[in-house]
């Protein structure tokens, strides 16, 4: 009697023939390897230099992320009165307020931290402006939870906002006094915005590794090639 | 030119960094994560017991007709006679003539126009005063007012303007000093009546359909008055008290939004009728200067002339002089 591994006898690990090569879904696979390989991606050693609480506040941000969306999901699970009328959902709303407060003080000091590191030399600049927008995003998000809540806050808030957003035109479409639709953005675009470029922040830095200190006597200019001002990410050769 | 010399570049040490050949050290990504991830669960969690979160209830037009319905009907005669801060408004609201907010020719609110279009005089006023069942009086004061002349109509709302500048409240009741208002007095008085009961509020959220999620034209009338303004510098809130990035209460509020709010205090925006639009001009400019600094010549050099990197790396340099 056979036992059904759930692999099939005739597949093989990897497609190699010719055709299979052509395949889209070969093709990304074989690209994310090689931009991605494990070791890289999930590395267990990091350079000597990174030895400083500065590093910290980046995983710090991610995983007050994490809080944001966890304590943003109950509240999305019971809706949006529900914190209004019961003492264990106002808790629930204290936390999902002190987790976005948190998420801006430790994003703030890595922007800041990456800034006095120049974090964009050797091919980094991309991962700097991810890490840029996902910040401004973020900014868009927390402004229309704000407007989401449903109490004087939200009131006082829209009104003031609307004269900026309408000044530039966006208020044709970006209504800020339409309760129904920034609760939309809060909890559907905007995160879906900030899961995409904050990810894509967070491969980046997995792709390019951790930037380099100033070399000492960095101002003495020298001719190098591209290829050799990109320090290896994660593990050395 | 050969190939070689093609890809070679310039060293430039605010844009390239040298391969980095010295040691590596144990690194757990995943032990690191789990342990920030409960450490900012300890963090929140003492937040939120110590400090809670702010929870204002909202004002309606109900409160608002009830606590001060001298306010609430001087608002109305202003929505009546479009001299309110949402009928002279212009884009996306309405089409009032040179009110919209622009830097030369740059004027993006009129190219935009009006796509959530108002009328405080019918919208605000004379349409809910038609939903209202059983009230002849009323009915026929707006059939009065509606058929009326526009000189005569200005005529009655300026006259009820004058008057409602000396109203009183009693107990709640508006009183209003009798003059030559003809059915605008009638029409404003039961327009308060029906907010005091409630009815205005829903009638203004109101789009024709059971479920409603549009708050535009209650809130837009509920600015227009000086009782959510008051209510919001009372709590800090107004626009010369760093407005918006604030909230209720002794919370941190939007603090990362200092920056924007801090330009309006800040001449010329302070003082400019087209402020709204300058300071986001000057955001955006912000905005998109700090996504591309690093092709900025000056401003990405910052960090190397500034040296906070040497604070940042000590332990490194440190070494690296021992060496």
């Amino acid at each position: 009697m056979s036992i059904d591994t759930g692999v099939p006898a005739h597949a093989p690990a990897h497609a190699s023939a010719p055709e299979e090569s052509r395949q889209w879904t070969a093709r990304m696979r074989h690209a994310a390897e090689s931009a991605f390989p494990p070791d890289q991606l999930l590395p267990d050693r990091q350079p000597a230099y990174m030895a400083s609480w500065i590093y910290v506040f980046g995983v710090l941000t991610v995983v007050s992320l994490a809080w944001v969306i966890i304590t943003g999901c109950i509240l999305a699970i019971m809706g949006p009165s529900w914190w209004h009328v019961s003492s264990t959902g106002h808790f629930v709303n204290s936390l999902h307020l002190w987790s976005v407060e948190a998420f801006f003080f430790f994003m703030v000091i890595h922007l800041w931290g990456k800034f006095f590191m120049a974090a964009w030399r050797g091919n980094r600049r991309l991962t700097w402006a991810t890490g840029v927008i996902s910040f401004l995003v973020s900014v868009g998000a927390a402004f229309t939870g704000y407007l989401s809540q449903q109490n004087f806050d939200s009131q006082w808030i829209s009104t003031q906002a609307k004269d900026g957003i309408n000044s530039t035109g966006a208020g044709s479409v970006f209504n800020v006094l339409n309760f129904g639709q920034m609760l939309m953005w809060h909890i559907v675009l905007l995160p879906i915005g900030i899961a995409i470029i904050a990810g894509l922040h967070v491969l980046l830095v997995r792709r390019h590794g951790i930037v380099p200190p100033f070399a000492v006597g960095d101002d003495d200019a020298a001719a190098v090639t591209p290829a050799t001002t990109t320090a290896p990410a994660g593990e050395p050769a | 030119m050969s190939d070689d010399t093609k890809k070679a570049r310039r060293f430039k040490p605010d844009r390239d960094v040298k391969e980095w050949k010295g040691a590596y050290v144990p690194y757990d990504i995943l032990k690191e994560a789990f342990v920030a991830f409960l450490a900012v669960a300890v963090l929140i969690v003492l937040l939120a017991v110590v400090f809670s979160s702010p929870d204002e209830p909202a004002i309606t037009l109900k409160t608002w007709s009830a606590v001060d319905p001298v306010d609430f009907a001087q608002t109305a005669i202003t929505e009546l006679d479009g001299t309110s801060g949402t009928a002279s408004y212009g884009p996306p609201y309405n089409s009032t003539p040179d009110s919209s907010q622009h830097i030369g020719f740059f004027e993006p609110e009129q190219w935009f126009g009006v796509h959530q279009p108002i009328d405080t005089a019918q919208d605000f006023v004379i349409g809910p005063l038609r939903t209202l069942p059983n009230t002849p009086v009323t009915q026929a004061a707006v059939s009065l007012y509606q058929n009326a002349s526009g000189a005569q109509q200005n005529a009655w709302t300026t006259a009820y303007e004058k008057a409602v500048a000396n109203a009183t409240d009693v107990n709640g009741r508006l009183h209003v000093p009798a003059g030559r208002y003809g059915p605008v007095g009638i029409m404003v008085g039961s327009l308060t009546d029906m907010a005091q009961t409630g009815g205005l509020d829903g009638t203004l959220l109101s789009e024709g359909q059971f479920y409603n999620t549009n708050y535009t034209k209650p809130l837009l009338f509920l600015a227009d008055g000086t009782y959510l303004a008051d209510k919001a510098d009372a709590q800090h809130l107004s626009g010369d008290q760093w407005g918006m990035m604030n909230e209720t209460g002794n919370y941190p509020g939007q603090a990362w939004l200092w920056l924007y709010t801090m330009w309006y205090q800040v001449y010329p925006m302070n003082q400019s009728t087209n402020g709204d639009l300058e300071v986001w001009v000057i955001m955006m400019v912000l905005s998109i200067g700090l996504i591309f600094l690093p092709f900025i010549p000056i401003l990405r050099s910052i960090p190397r002339w500034t040296r906070v990197y040497k604070l940042i790396w000590r332990r490194h340099y440190r070494e690296l002089a021992g060496t």
